[in-house]
């Protein structure tokens, strides 16, 4: 006779013989007994280990380092998970490394947490782990701790993913939306619109084909070679949810300064501009995952605009506006023609429509 | 596309604006009846470059917001059904009706899907043979016949499960309500270039001789509008009213007799509700009843509903050119656009929401 | 009420009993409705609203519209230098 020791959890009952090999993701995966060991060791650990995670412990331990620590937390939830040019997982990881590296800190350690329905498959979460790997890699963060949890099918759509990243800031450095001072130079580092116009057409809900990729990128290197060359940069922001204009806008509040954009000088391929047209949308209020904001006093811009076009995420960076001492907490838009109008915050969801 | 491009040249447009400033020698009252015209002006910045002669209002172009509450309220009705795919365009789903807008009937658990055009709509139908598929066809003559031909795709599909909720709405009445109302003070008329697209412009001449009011089919570029103000400005400082097409390379005189046909196959003249405005007879279009299956206010059979509008809300006189949205008293403050009292605030081509976000200033 | 865009005509095809078209918008294509332009032809822009097409867009008449406002320009620039 065998004898199996049944192991209680709080998370509901669990197979007493649990099968070893499954291809989607089961409730038993979340139970924290063997089946998701066996699920981190297939999966997480096999892509994402280093001495730290190694240690086996429910926490991450490291080193302290002198200055000002910035720390900066992220759900992912987006539809499709994955999208021309990125899936949920880069997104997850560059998204927290830009967070964190847009304080002037370098970011070294991220954590991670996953959300997976029942029924998801393996195999796909797999393709996502091995691109958070990627991307990790790629910006030179360590994933220190993580945690799985499956909700029952329909609770969640697919896979949410939590990450919390940090690093410590440079004592000589002070960058915050709050810094932005009149005279400065607006800049942005690329394309507006590229990710949220790919990820609209891979939705298919619109019907409207396109060979438009997301920007996603982590941007750490690049922001690293900036501040070299600008190390006086007061504000550094990824323009992501609302776009450049409620971005900007936000930052105008914080600094109570006026940003004058000039719009013949913002940088928008044609298929964003294409789409935008089509459904009535502002490509200044489309998400971006690879884009940079940089507001820099005027004496640096040159070199700032330099530093950015080198960098491969860098190339298309134009200089898009300045900030003024008024009219505070807003941003004005000089139009080709020669006009003006106010660039308001993102009231609320753009949907496409027919006036 | 590099020609069509050239309409949105700079040089050319501060060139032709220079001449408006040089030709005006008085005050001018000119109206535009386009929500998209609306857009056009405040995104380009345009009434900024106008010289201060010119006064551009804003009429009722807008059919989001001129769609009668009772109609939003019907809307909100049939979208809370649990068995109902409620398809709209994007522009209505803020639209407040009595008490709340399709966006929190979605928010609490209806089928609200907002698509990009009525053959989308169709294409659920198909797709949920279970559901009733209803979209709601709002719109000028512009959008009609994109309406209708969810109906002529309904039908050519066999389809059981669908229907529309119209609220079809037409300039020349319009017009005719705004210039001969005693209160008017419009003296020029920009006509909406993509209404005339289909309609062509022969139904204009009598309305501009009638009220002696030159009018100019104008298009969305800024080239365009520019020249559609340069037009009306010459016609006025000559004392002329005649209809000019400033929009050639897509508007003919007789338009889309094509599409005209199939507008009077499907659908009837009828009197209309303009919110805000009121009634304004034959103003609007009706399915025929040879067609009845596929009105939804017939399939439905949703009860007249007590209405409620905000007392607060001026949209009427503003859709109307009377008043300008700052001199509301709940502009910017009880009524912004995340919280709008009326559908002038919600449309981003409504007069209230164009005010605001483009002429909010400290 | 008139959000309508250019588009070229990259297909025609029936759908449904409906005489339809591949519009490329610029690196954006879409379907749509040409049923009420029985002589669009692939190559021809048409202005696009809600997935329908409204109209043609003429090429010749674009042309001759920005010739005439050059030529408003040459004449009045004619007068300026005249005066004085």
């Amino acid at each position: 006779m065998i004898i199996v020791p049944i192991t209680p959890t709080f998370e509901g009952p669990i197979c007493p013989l649990p099968m070893t090999h499954h291809d989607v993701i089961v409730m038993g995966h979340g139970s924290g007994g063997r089946m998701t060991q066996e699920l981190v060791d297939r999966v997480f650990k096999k892509y994402l280990s280093n001495p730290i995670l190694g240690e086996g412990n429910d926490f991450g331990q490291v080193p302290s380092h002198p200055g000002r620590m910035a720390v900066s937390t992220d759900s992912h939830i987006i539809t499709p998970i994955f999208f021309p040019g990125g899936d949920i997982g880069k997104l997850s990881i560059s998204g927290t490394v830009n967070d964190v590296a847009v304080s002037g800190a370098i970011p070294l350690y991220i954590t991670a947490g996953f959300i997976i329905e029942e029924g998801f498959p393996i195999s796909d979460l797999e393709k996502i782990v091995i691109s958070m790997a990627e991307t990790a890699r790629e910006s030179g963060v360590q994933l220190i701790s993580g945690d799985t949890k499956v909700a029952e099918k329909g609770k969640v759509d697919k896979l949410f993913i939590n990450t919390t990243g940090f690093g410590w800031i440079p004592d000589k450095l002070f960058i915050g939306g709050q810094y932005a001072s009149p005279g400065d130079i607006v800049i942005i580092s690329g394309t507006l619109g590229d990710h949220g116009i790919a990820v609209l057409a891979a939705r298919g809900e619109l019907g409207f084909e396109t060979e438009m990729l997301s920007d996603v990128a982590p941007l750490n290197h690049m922001i690293s070679s900036l501040l070299q060359a600008a190390p006086h940069t007061h504000v550094l922001r990824d323009p992501t949810r609302g776009g450049l204009a409620t971005t900007l806008n936000e930052i105008a509040l914080q600094s109570h300064t006026a940003i004058v954009l000039q719009e013949d000088q913002i940088p928008v391929r044609r298929e964003v501009r294409a789409a935008c047209d089509m459904l009535g949308f502002d490509p200044l209020y489309l998400a971006n995952e690879g884009k940079l904001i940089v507001i820099v006093p005027e004496s640096e811009s040159f070199g700032a605009m330099e530093a950015l076009r080198r960098h491969p995420l860098g190339r298309m960076a134009a200089r898009i506006g300045k900030v003024q001492e008024t009219p505070k907490d807003r941003v004005l838009m000089q139009t080709p023609i020669g006009g003006s109008r106010i660039l308001d915050v993102l009231a609320c969801e753009m949907l496409p429509r027919i006036c | 596309m590099e020609v069509f491009d050239q309409f949105r040249d700079a040089g050319r447009v501060k060139s032709l604006l220079e001449k408006i400033n040089k030709m005006v020698t008085h005050h001018w009252v000119i109206m535009e009846i386009c929500g998209g015209q609306t857009h056009a002006i405040m995104h380009y910045g345009l009434h900024e470059l106008l010289p201060p002669e010119i006064e551009l209002v804003h009429g009722p172009g807008c059919p989001v917001c001129v769609t009668p509450l009772e109609l939003v309220d019907k809307a909100l009705a049939i979208a809370s059904h649990p068995n109902v795919i409620f398809t709209t365009f994007g522009d209505m789903l803020r639209v407040p009706g009595s008490s709340m807008d399709l966006f929190s009937v979605k928010a609490a658990g209806g089928n609200v899907k907002v698509v990009y055009s009525p053959l989308d709509a169709v294409k659920l139908a198909q797709e949920n043979p279970e559901k009733q598929v209803v979209f709601f066809a709002i719109g000028f003559e512009t959008t009609a016949p994109a309406n209708l031909m969810s109906v002529i795709a309904a039908s050519a599909q066999k389809l059981k499960n669908f229907s529309i909720l119209t609220s079809l709405v037409r300039v020349p009445p319009a017009m005719h309500a705004v210039l001969g109302s005693s209160q008017n003070r419009v003296q020029g008329f920009l006509a909406a270039g993509h209404v005339n697209a289909v309609m062509g412009y022969w139904e204009y001449p009598s309305i501009a001789e009638k009220y002696h009011v030159p009018m100019a089919v104008t298009g969305f570029e800024p080239l365009d509008l520019v020249q559609g103000i340069y037009m009306t400005v010459e016609q006025l400082e000559n004392g002329t009213c005649e209809v000019q097409n400033a929009y050639p390379r897509v508007v003919s005189f007789e338009g889309n007799t094509a599409a005209q046909k199939l507008l009077d196959q499907y659908l009837e003249p009828c009197d209309r509700q303009w919110r805000g405005i009121g009634m304004i007879p034959m103003s609007g279009w009706k399915l025929r009843s040879e067609y009845a299956e596929f009105d939804a206010e017939k399939r439905f059979h949703v009860e007249a509903i007590q209405t409620k509008e905000s007392k607060i809300c001026i949209a009427g006189q503003i859709l109307q050119g009377l008043k300008k949205p700052f001199e509301c008293s709940a502009f910017g403050t009880l009524c912004t656009p995340t919280n709008p009292l009326g559908a002038t605030m919600v449309s981003s081509e409504g007069t209230c929401s164009a005010y605001f976000r483009y002429y909010k200033r400290g | 009420m008139c959000l309508g865009v250019p588009g070229k005509i990259l297909e025609i095809y029936e759908s449904n009993s409906l005489r339809m078209a591949k519009i490329d918008f610029g690196g954006v294509t879409r379907e749509a409705c040409i049923q009420t332009l029985p002589d669009a032809k692939v190559g021809e822009y048409t202005i696009i609203h809600a997935g329908f097409a409204l109209s043609i867009l003429s090429e010749e008449e674009a042309k001759e519209t920005l010739d005439a406002l050059a030529e408003l320009s040459l004449i009045e620039n004619e007068l300026g230098s005249e005066g004085f």
